[in-house]
């Protein structure tokens, strides 16, 4: 096999093709510009429009994929950002070898991913994470007559139920660990959000015969012949469910590496994480800018419109950029509503025991963990975090138990061969 | 005077708390101050390679030395710190390099260190992953690796147990000329004698210190087990190691027992901050991969820098400040701070209270360099030479 370097330049580049990478590219593009998006996975889409492409459900993400192709963005699938300067390269790479990627304006728009927090059983083989199993779903993985229980936090809870229902699957409980009071809360606020209101009453009719449970969160699961067996609690009393498969989540967190590595500044406060940027999405570097979920978690429309605002502000259209701006905040309120409704309740920080696994790649138990004083010590000491994730799973784990700052990323932005990072040190115009 | 403790050690590197661990041992009353986390410093970032070198006379035999105390200590190492005897090939790619390899070999087995000189098909039995057609090898069998941060924690456990008092996150903000420490927040502690074991920052500590950062960058890879089987350098390392005062790359991987393989090594002066820089790490890596070819396609899951404390002959400073009886140093072990901290100690310990150490200290003595400790002023930061 031949193995070669190629080299692209764009007057735009976009990392992440999710609803805000998808909605900044297309701006850029509209705009003139020559715009490259990048996105690791097979697929355009993100998280939420996964598929999409091929077989599009939703008709927003439709409109909008069909926008991104007329607008003449070239897009690469399957390629993964490893690093750059920050100041006009990155480095990436596919299964037949590494890139480099020039840009004028750079978008990211990284999105987020799952977080995980450690109880008893969760890493037993018949438990997954709420993304894992939403993207198996959408990719036709059979969940017919399966019973699934989902547990954790926040609305994707609810969009997981709604694809394992329509997939013929059966949703034995959906236990949010969030109160009644609080959830019952956010949708009183809904009222300031028709779409969504209406969105929410449409997905509640599809999940009529689904069991929500709020102020429940699992407390351990086990296997018992064929079964799972997840243990949920509201902190008093406990039951039972039998189930095939237990899903969980407990909200979402930035993928941030890119952004740090890269040198752009970030927030650090729990629960609100995310790339630093200013009015128009730029970050503290110039010519680079950050939309989506990677500036803060808040969900798909915020997504869309931030990514929309940084794609005119790369193109240099600042009038339509800051036409944007009211209906952007309106959109982040949004988000922090969601932040609020769905914040951790404090006993998730006392669920798992000294044999519970917090750090899967290099099999770290809370137990040995629960000694040290920072993030670094731990993992000097433990090797938690130092496998292939980089703590990408454990890192938000170990930050919402013990508050523990996060240590410092270094290259690759995500796991790299090695003749990928040969290209890091090769700069300018391919030299 | 009359000391609070007889010893105090700044900075608990694995320097530092070998040391801590040697004098409390010795029955001295011992307290070891590190600013951060014990083994966290450049400690944290070195390879943990226990190696013979053979660079002079000298560092023979402290490597030696310090390689003979580690293969006594083997036996009470815990599992965390990975210590497998995996032996060094020292690779030489061509004949003129070979010819190197039966210099070298004499050299170690005239001083009593077991060596094999590999030819070039049986090296490509023993590391198939090497690039074919390498005239051979010198075999070091009793070479070892290590997971420094790690032993550097059990030492200081283990200087606890005999007695030793360990601070962590307490920073020394001055070492006072009359043999007492003043702390961050102002408070002064009091000892006979006073180790500056710093590392690359001990020159903060004792201004005019003949010690330099010199930087070098790491990479470690995901798990491929049986990838490579020994520690594999090239014989130009030495070239690297010692060399000029130019960036240099050099050829030099390790299996770990995870089976990760960690690939090395850059060395640079005066380079500012612990940044990855692409440019020297994209030769490094480039290097490694003329002599694997099979690296290329290997996933890197990180890539970090470390500080080696550099001094003007590569020798380490261990022993008295010239005219200054209560403050010691152990420091400038450039980079090979993890193997040779147990000999270090050793010497360190013995000199102390006036013994014989088993190997010359002469070598390591701070006053072989003409060097004037700056009175006053801390913070002039590592020295200008
Ligand atoms: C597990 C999960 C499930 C979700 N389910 C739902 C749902 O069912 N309904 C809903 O309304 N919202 C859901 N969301 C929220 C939804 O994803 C976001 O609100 C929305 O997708 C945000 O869009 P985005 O563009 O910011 O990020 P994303 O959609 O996450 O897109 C980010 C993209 O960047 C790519 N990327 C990241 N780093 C790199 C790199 N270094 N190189 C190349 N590419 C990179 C990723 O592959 C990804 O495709 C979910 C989110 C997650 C994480
Ligand atoms: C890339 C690289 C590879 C290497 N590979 C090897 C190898 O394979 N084999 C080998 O033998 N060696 C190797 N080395 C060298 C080895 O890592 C060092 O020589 C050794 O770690 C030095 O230990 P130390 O205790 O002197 O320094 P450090 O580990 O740096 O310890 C000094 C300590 O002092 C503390 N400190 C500093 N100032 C203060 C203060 N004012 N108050 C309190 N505490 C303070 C610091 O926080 C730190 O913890 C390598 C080095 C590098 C950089």
């Amino acid at each position: 096999m031949s193995r070669q370097r190629r080299d692209e330049a764009y007057d735009v580049v976009v990392v992440g093709g999710g609803p805000a990478g998808v909605a900044a590219a297309t701006a850029a593009a509209e705009s003139g510009k020559r715009v490259g998006l990048i996105d690791e996975s097979p697929w355009l889409g993100g998280q939420i429009w996964r598929g999409e492409a091929e077989r599009p459900h939703s008709e927003k993400a439709r409109r909008w994929l069909k926008r991104l192709e007329a607008a003449g963005v070239t897009v690469r699938v399957g390629v993964s950002v490893v690093g750059g300067d920050g100041a006009g390269w990155l480095v990436a790479e596919d299964r037949r070898g590494a890139w480099r990627i020039g840009y004028e304006a750079l978008i990211l728009a990284t999105g987020a991913r799952d977080r995980f927090l450690p109880f008893p059983g969760w890493t037993a083989p018949h438990v997954m994470g709420v993304g894992g199993l939403q993207t198996l779903v959408k990719s036709g993985w059979p969940v017919a007559g399966k019973r699934v229980a989902i547990v954790g936090s926040g609305p994707l809870l609810w969009a997981l139920a709604e694809g394992v229902t329509a997939a013929g699957g059966v949703v034995v409980v959906l236990a949010e660990q969030a109160s009644w009071e609080s959830v019952r809360r956010f949708g009183a606020g809904l009222i300031r959000y028709p779409a969504k209101l209406v969105q929410a009453i449409g997905l509640r009719a599809r999940l009529a015969g689904v069991p929500y449970w709020c102020g429940w969160w699992p407390a351990v699961t086990r296997s018992e012949g064929d079964w799972a067996v997840v243990t949920v609690t509201d902190g008093t009393s406990r039951r039972e469910l039998k189930c095939d498969l237990v899903a969980f989540g407990f909200g979402l967190v930035p993928n941030l590496e890119l952004a740090r590595l890269l040198g752009c500044g970030t927030r650090d406060e729990p629960g609100w994480e995310g790339v630093e940027v200013g009015l128009d999405q730029e970050t503290g570097l110039s010519g680079v800018y950050a939309a989506g979920e990677a500036t803060g978690v808040k969900g798909a429309e915020a997504a869309l419109v931030e990514g929309r605002v940084a794609g005119y502000a790369a193109a240099g259209r600042r009038a339509e950029a800051e036409a944007l701006y009211g209906l952007r905040d309106r959109w982040r309120r949004f988000g922090a509503m969601l932040a609020q409704a769905f914040a951790l309740r404090a006993e998730l920080k006392t669920l798992a025991d000294d044999d519970t696994i917090v750090c899967r790649c290099e099999d770290v138990t809370y137990g040995r963990l629960r000694t040290w004083r920072t993030a670094r010590e731990a993992k000097l000491m433990t090797r938690c975090g130092m496998g292939p994730c980089q703590g990408r799973v454990c890192g938000a784990a170990c930050r919402f138990l013990w508050s523990w700052e996060p240590d410092r990323v270094r290259p690759p932005a995500t796991v790299a061969r090695l003749e990928t990072l040969m290209e890091l040190g090769t700069g300018g115009n391919g030299g | 005077m009359s000391g609070t403790y007889d010893v105090i050690v700044v900075g608990g590197g694995i320097v530092g708390s070998a040391c801590a661990w040697e004098c409390a041992r010795r029955g001295l009353k011992v307290l070891m101050v590190e600013a951060g986390i014990v083994g966290g410093g450049a400690t944290a970032a070195g390879m943990g390679h226990l190696v013979v070198m053979d660079d002079s006379e000298a560092q023979f035999a402290l490597t030696a030395y310090s390689c003979q105390l580690w293969r006594e200590l083997a036996a009470e190492l815990p599992g965390s710190v990975e210590h497998e005897v995996c032996g060094t090939l020292w690779v030489a790619a061509d004949e003129w390099e070979m010819g190197e390899v039966e210099r070298k070999a004499r050299y170690y087995e005239e001083r009593g260190v077991a060596v094999e000189v590999i030819g070039g098909k049986r090296l490509e039995q023993l590391e198939p992953n090497l690039r074919a057609g390498m005239a051979g090898a010198l075999r070091v069998p009793g070479d070892a690796v290590i997971y420094p941060p790690a032993a550097t924690h059990w030492m200081s456990e283990r200087a606890g147990e005999a007695g030793a008092t360990v601070w962590r996150g307490v920073e020394v903000r001055q070492i006072l000329e009359e043999g007492a420490v003043e702390l961050a927040g102002g408070a002064v502690v009091e000892a006979f004698v006073v180790v500056n074991a710093a590392g690359a920052t001990a020159g903060r500590l004792t201004p005019g210190l003949p010690v330099r950062g010199r930087k070098g960058h790491l990479a470690i890879t995901d798990r491929y087990p049986g990838f490579a089987r020994h520690q594999l350098i090239e014989l130009g390392y030495l070239k690297s190691a010692h060399g000029e005062e130019g960036d240099s790359v050099a050829f030099n991987i390790q299996p770990r027992k995870t089976g990760q393989m960690l690939v090395g090594s850059s060395r640079q002066y005066g380079a500012e901050g612990g940044e990855v820089e692409p440019g020297i790490l994209g030769r490094m890596l480039r290097r490694a991969v003329a002599y694997m070819p099979g690296l290329r396609l290997l996933n890197v899951v990180r890539v970090w820098t470390g500080e080696r404390a550099a001094t003007p002959d590569k020798l380490p400073l261990i022993g008295p400040v010239p005219g200054r009886s209560s403050i010691w140093l152990a420091t400038g072990h450039e980079g090979l701070g993890i193997t040779t901290s147990l000999g270090t100690a050793r010497l360190l310990g013995e000199r102390l209270v006036g013994g014989d150490p088993e190997i010359p200290y002469k070598p390591y003595d701070p006053g072989r360099f003409a060097w004037v400790p700056v009175a006053g002023q801390t913070g002039a930061g590592v020295g200008a030479w």
